[in-house]
């Protein structure tokens, strides 16, 4: 078995042991970069140098006991929308291809902090707008497990570099199911922590009202071990929650007798294909066998949720977004008359054509006259669905389904139809506009041998809910990651 | 012609006294080299996140309980968004839809007497950079350090009906603000700022005229001057049967005259939403209750008790409490033990002489209480005269000294032995003898030129009065 086959927490142990050293797990991860990468472009920047330099340093701190964490000496990878100090962060687009961040984002410092090691950064849609990772100015990143598909996105690289083992975690975000979906098509595990949970500061925003940072990672336990590292309180993100309750690997239990699961039926209606149905559904059966008491529900405004999320997160965005604009960083255009005429060429030739679209399509709902009618209607329901999902808390611990409708489509298929990628997300949408946490694990693969993903939905903070359900799902069923055949060398 | 009414309101924008800024910690002090008072926060780094400065909200909360306002329990800041390179977001972080203070009041008064002018709301927001055009090089630079420094915006109803009014209620504004500490409103330095918006409407016709906001107004002088001006500019444009354009129009001072800048054709979206980053913010009756329970004494109050508890004249009281500082030192003053009458004498004399010599503001005042009142002693014990007084004053108006050490360092204490002070008192007399005829042929006024003289001999260390009484004896 290769060093690259461990998971995050067995990579952490071997080193404790001696039996790897850091700077094995980093070159390891770099050779496999080098052999895959050119075909996959899971990454936007891979800094070798400084993670073998880093490598030395966290190596050292382990052997002296300053670093006895579970991520010590764990190779990552950075979504390339969190800032990382002194490394190139360009959300992916023309116009902050060359911004080198002067801080690094509260989630990566408490990844430094407990001893992993960055290698570089993934790639996205741009600023995370898309669902397939095609967006993405550095071009698109293909799907390890069938690299004429999307890996879906907008976390597509960080996903991708999981699957591919060109890294042994990552660190994405989900805006409208920007982790879990990747996550979903790619075959790993993916969190979206409740809203509030992990820092913001140094996450380039998309929708604030939305954004939450996330793991990508190959099983549940490492997840769980993520989450305890990157979730604090953080006072410089005014919507960061002060919780005692980050004790996430306390839920890595076996055990779901009892456990009151909703399955909402609005979930498997129209538009969902029939092996993921299928798929998804046996994966529910396994968790009843298992003692969950498992009962359908209508959970209503499903139907709602897309437009609603596209008006916010566009709207936010929209405003988000006016900071670049040539003036203090990145991407200026050559020849320019006047003020105004450089910020016109600057976007048009720096953002491109989705990012348009939803700064457009923000401005529209934001305008006067408009605000009420869109903005302020898509509030409300945004309101009527965290009551809906209110409700199916009162009576469910979970609440499971698909991830995605399909499972990963064909690179290209997407850019040509952007509503139908916009409704490939109507399951995770619902999430963000309530708050909630969701995760995706690995539940099968359709004939085409394509991951398909499980999709855990719990109430605020309920987390650990997830994490228990998660972790005996996966015991029952085994670790998706390491039973399934990965990348272009076919050994593995 | 027919006769014109003037309706005026007013936009204040007062830059609040804290040591930070309203969405990070950088400091808010004036000067600073370029972009030194600046992070990733107040320079919209991405990424970066801002944090309300609670004191921030303390100093609107206060300045909305001494204006009469309601304060809104729950409050949001919303994002108003445009483009300029003075804003580092693109967006400043304002108040549209819940502002912090609502619905008050201030009372002026006029010479109709009191009158009470409406505020509409005050809400709080966030200051933009300083752009600093290259006059050689055709490039503009941008310095982030003024770039959230805290702003509240007051805006009154059109209440206000003339030059007179506008001044009277900016006056109780920023009197009202310096006294809560909030801010030392000097409009030269931008600290206060006032958009004035005016129209003109026929004597008793009810609806507004189209109004003009005027921009750009850095004293009361310019201010009177542009709302005069103003009002002249829109009677003669319905006088010649033109209409009057809404727009806003900036003044420039020296030309006595405004032009305008942009007219509501022009006026852009901001599309205004609220701050998804800013947490709404809801205070406590407990929160309003302490604020309003640190309240100062106000002017008002202030000039009732000098003229009960010290005596002082209407006058003196007038000017001791047009400022804060000013205040507090001749209370602090008086505290040390000194004569209130005596330190009023101080504040409105000499302090106020240096003060407009050297074009200073009294919240400016440096020196310490505790040395003036030192001062007072010195002279009221004959230690120095009020010669000697006033140039300690002035030196120690501009240094920290101790005035007993400095009087004695410079032997500047008055000669009390009388046999000095007779020989050379006999001294002046013998050399003076045409002024000592004069006095003894009833020219009162000769005993001053010896009294003079002697002082001079004396290199300014005698006593006027002691001189004068041995000079009366001795011819």
């Amino acid at each position: 078995m290769s060093i690259l086959d461990l998971t995050a927490l067995e990579l952490s142990a071997a080193i404790k042991e001696k039996k790897y050293t850091v700077e094995e797990a980093v070159k390891a991860v770099l050779q496999r970069i080098d052999q895959c990468d050119k075909e996959y472009n899971c990454y936007i920047t891979v800094d070798a140098e400084g993670a073998l330099r880093e490598a030395k340093r966290v190596q050292q701190l382990i052997d002296d006991k300053t670093f006895n964490g579970p991520l010590a000496g764990v190779p990552v990878a950075i979504k390339d929308n969190i800032c990382t100090e002194g490394m190139l962060t360009t959300c992916a687009s023309r116009i902050l291809y060359n911004f080198v961040p002067t801080f690094s984002s509260e989630a990566v410092i408490a990844l430094k902090n407990a001893g992993a090691v960055i290698i570089g950064k993934t790639n996205m849609d741009e600023f995370a707008m898309g669902s397939t990772t095609e967006t993405s100015f550095f071009g698109p990143t293909k799907n390890p497990r069938n690299p004429g598909h999307v890996p879906g996105g907008s976390s597509g690289g960080s996903a991708s570099a999981v699957a591919s083992n060109e890294c042994f975690f990552a660190l994405g975000s989900d805006t409208g199911g920007s982790i879990r979906q990747p996550a979903s098509y790619c075959g790993v595990v993916g969190l979206k922590p409740t809203y509030g949970r992990v820092s913001r500061y140094g996450l380039i925003a998309y929708g604030s009202s939305l954004d939450q940072i996330g793991p990508l990672c190959k099983d549940v336990s490492d997840c769980a071990a993520i989450m305890e590292v990157i979730c604090s309180h953080d006072p410089k993100d005014s919507t960061s929650v002060d919780r005692q309750d980050n004790d996430f690997t306390s839920a890595l239990v076996d055990d779901v007798a009892g456990m009151k699961i909703g399955v909402p039926r609005d979930y498997f209606a129209e538009g969902l294909d029939d092996e993921v149905r299928e798929t998804v559904l046996k994966a529910v059966d396994v968790l009843k066998e298992k003692g969950a008491i498992v009962e359908e529900f209508d959970l209503s405004l499903v139907d709602y949720a897309i437009p609603t999320y596209y008006t916010i997160a566009a709207a936010e965005a929209s405003s988000n977004l006016e900071r670049f604009d040539g003036i203090k960083y990145g991407y200026r255009t050559e020849e320019y008359t006047g003020l105004h005429n450089m910020y016109k060429k600057t976007r048009s030739e720096g953002f491109g054509d989705e990012v348009k679209r939803r700064i457009m399509l923000g401005s529209f709902v934001l305008s006067s006259g408009y605000y009420d009618a869109y903005y302020l209607k898509a509030l409300k329901v945004k309101a009527l669905i965290k009551k809906a999902f209110d409700e199916a808390f009162a009576r469910y611990d979970i609440i499971i389904g698909p991830v995605a409708p399909t499972t990963a489509p064909k690179l290209g298929d997407s850019l040509k139809d952007p509503i139908a990628m916009y409704l490939s997300d109507i399951y995770t949408i619902s999430v963000n506009l309530a708050g909630l946490p969701g995760m995706s694990i690995p539940c099968g693969t359709d004939s085409r041998g394509l991951p398909i993903g499980l999709q855990l939905i719990a109430d605020c903070f309920n987390e650990k809910n997830i994490i228990r359900a998660a972790y005996s799902y996966e015991s029952a069923c085994g670790n998706y990651h390491k039973s399934i055949t990965c990348g272009k060398d076919g050994e593995n | 012609m027919s006769a014109y009414e003037t309706v005026i309101g007013l936009e204040v924008h007062v830059e609040l006294a804290t040591k930070t800024k309203i969405f990070c910690g950088c400091s808010t002090q004036f000067g600073g080299e370029p972009n030194t008072h600046t992070c990733p926060v107040c320079t919209g780094m991405p990424g970066s996140l801002p944090v309300l400065n609670k004191q921030v909200l303390k100093y609107a909360v206060a300045v909305g309980l001494a204006t009469n306002c309601d304060i809104t329990r729950y409050c949001k800041f919303d994002r108003k968004n445009y483009f300029y390179p003075d804003n580092p977001q693109n967006y400043q972080i304002s108040q549209l839809y819940l502002p912090i203070c609502r619905n008050g009041h201030v009372d002026i008064e006029t010479e109709d007497g009191t009158k009470s002018i409406g505020i509409h709301e005050i809400h709080m927001e966030e200051d933009a950079g300083k752009l600093i055009h290259d006059e050689y090089d055709d490039c503009s630079y941008v310095d982030f350090n003024r770039s959230g420094v805290p702003l509240i915006e007051i805006v009154s109803e059109p209440d206000l009906r003339s030059a007179d009014e506008v001044i009277a209620y900016l006056e109780k504004l920023k009197m009202t603000i310096q006294y809560l500490g909030a801010s030392d409103c000097k409009l030269q330095e931008g600290s206060m700022r006032a958009d004035v918006n005016l129209s003109v409407r026929p004597v008793g016709q009810k609806e507004f005229g189209t109004r003009t906001e005027m921009k750009n107004l850095n004293s009361f002088k310019a201010i009177r001057r542009a709302i005069e001006g103003e009002r002249e500019r829109q009677i003669d444009m319905i006088e010649s049967g033109q209409k009057v354009v809404q727009e806003t129009r900036r003044w420039d001072d020296n030309a006595g005259d405004s032009y305008a800048m942009r007219s509501k054709e022009d006026a852009q979206d901001y599309r205004y939403f609220p701050d998804p980053d800013l947490v709404p913010i809801s205070l406590s009756d407990e929160f309003i209750a302490d604020i309003k329970a640190a309240e100062p004494e106000f002017r008002e109050a202030k000039k009732t008790r000098y003229t009960s508890e010290f005596s002082l004249p209407e006058y003196d009281t007038d000017i001791i409490t047009g400022s804060k500082r000013m205040a507090d030192v001749f209370e602090e003053t008086v505290k040390f033990g000194a004569d209130p009458k005596k330190v009023s004498n101080y504040l409105m004399g000499e302090t106020m002489r240096i003060l407009k010599e050297k074009e200073l503001d009294p919240q400016d005042i440096t020196f310490s209480s505790a040395s003036l009142a030192k001062l007072i002693k010195l002279q009221e014990s004959k230690a120095i005269n009020g010669t000697v007084a006033k140039e300690v004053f002035e030196v120690m108006f501009f240094e920290d000294i101790d005035p007993e050490e400095y009087v004695k360092e410079k032997g500047l204490m008055t000669v009390n032995d009388e046999g000095a002070l007779r020989a050379v008192v006999e001294e002046v007399i013998k050399n003076n003898t045409q002024s000592v005829s004069d006095y003894k042929n009833g020219k009162e006024k000769a005993i001053g030129f010896l009294v003079g003289q002697t002082m001079k001999a004396m290199k300014g260390k005698a006593d006027p009065a002691s001189v004068n009484a041995m000079l009366k004896e001795l011819l």
